[in-house]
């Protein structure tokens, strides 16, 4: 609780609103996780806080322990790259999971494989 | 002045994490599939990793930062995991 | 020392990674961190990834604004669809096949990338003969509009720059 106090009004508007618009994304997405109807629908849920909520964060962290430590603090860009590169390949495996387990199961309304034989990965 | 500013705003940005997190872990329990777990899992993880980086900010310390980031490595490699094994799971059966 | 430092590019960024995470800049994490990214590299190409080229650099940064634009646009957007009232039969989503030129791996890996990490996108499925992607999308106003988007927003300057 002290963190607070050392920090001028000027770091602590930004970094205030930068919070608070993190965690409504992130509420936001995880309220949609809820509502949306569907898989697959569901699925677009979570990139509101994995893109721009959890960015917001750690700009509003990087900010905030910058001023008050009076240096450059940066080391939330590790979080930032890892978050990137991660959550696309998550979704992406997750979405070809559920379109095999559909596909096998012969659910309706799930698109037909686009090539007859199975065939390996775009390397990705 | 701008401990108060930071004291509320954080206090109301933690409370919407965790509101997060338990619609995430709703979620979870709701399934009705193992995909649908699986992604909410996800959620749940990203949400842990934010609200440790907001009690991060409200206590002044960085240490919550490495667990932030444990969090999301961790995250990551449990949703690859999983759904490795929903697609390969379907095959033995 | 040529299979070692046979990614340049990826050890560094490897060595940047390691100095973040140490928060230092002395010699001895350079060091430490130096070896590292040489190992970390070098394991690496025991996989032996194809050979990338990059083409027109330049076109990079206007590339990454973009995609900063459009996180920040299709987040709004897809925020305002769960958190407005469900009406029946206002919104629908589904599965669009788009045809792609780009055959470079390197390039479709980094327009899954793209596609996935907006909002409302979500990258599924690509069959390497025909040249189709399937993607589904949260709001799907009309396909031939998303096909056209795709084409000339994302593909267009990704193999430009990765051909």
């Amino acid at each position: 609780m002290t963190g607070g106090a050392s920090v001028p009004l000027w770091a602590a508007l930004p970094v205030a609103l930068l919070v608070l618009l993190g965690a409504a994304l992130g509420l936001t997405g995880s309220i949609g996780l809820l509502r949306l109807r569907g898989f697959y629908e569901r699925l677009h849920a979570p990139t509101l806080a994995t893109t721009l909520g959890i960015g917001s964060i750690l700009l509003a962290s990087m900010l905030f322990f910058s001023v008050a430590q009076t240096r450059p603090v940066v080391h939330e860009v590790l979080i930032t790259v890892f978050v990137v590169i991660t959550t696309p390949v998550t979704l992406m495996l997750l979405a070809r999971a559920a379109l095999h387990r559909d596909r096998t199961e012969g659910s309706p309304g799930v698109p037909p494989p686009l090539a007859p034989a199975p065939d390996g990965d775009a390397g990705i | 002045m701008s401990a108060v500013v930071l004291g509320w705003s954080l206090l109301a940005a933690q409370l919407m994490l965790a509101l997060a997190m338990g619609c995430a872990t709703l979620r979870v329990l709701l399934g009705p599939r193992a995909q649908d777990r699986v992604l909410a899992l996800d959620t749940l993880y990203v949400n842990a990793a934010m609200l440790l980086l907001v009690f991060g900010i409200r206590t002044g310390t960085t240490h919550y930062f490495e667990a932030a980031l444990l969090i999301t490595l961790l995250g990551f490699v449990a949703t690859a995991a999983l759904s490795k094994f929903l697609m390969r799971g379907e095959v033995i059966e | 020392m040529r299979r070692l430092l046979s990614y340049p590019l990826l050890a560094l960024c490897f060595l940047l990674l390691w100095l973040l995470l140490q928060q230092s800049v002395s010699p001895g994490a350079i060091l430490l961190g130096a070896v590292l990214a040489a190992a970390g590299s070098g394991m690496l190409a025991v996989l032996m990834l194809p050979k990338g080229r990059l083409g027109r650099l330049r076109l990079v940064p206007g590339l990454l604004r973009d995609v900063l634009v459009e996180i920040v646009r299709s987040n709004n957007a897809v925020a305002r669809i769960i958190l407005q009232p469900r009406e029946p039969g206002a919104r629908r989503s589904g599965f669009v096949h788009i045809p792609l030129d780009m055959r470079n791996p390197y390039g479709l890996s980094a327009l899954a990338c793209i596609l996935t990490a907006t909002p409302g996108t979500v990258w599924v499925d690509y069959d390497a003969r025909g040249g189709t992607m399937l993607m589904h999308v949260l709001d799907m106003v009309d396909e031939e509009t998303w096909v056209r988007t795709i084409k000339q927003k994302w593909e267009r300057p990704l193999m430009e720059i990765f051909e």
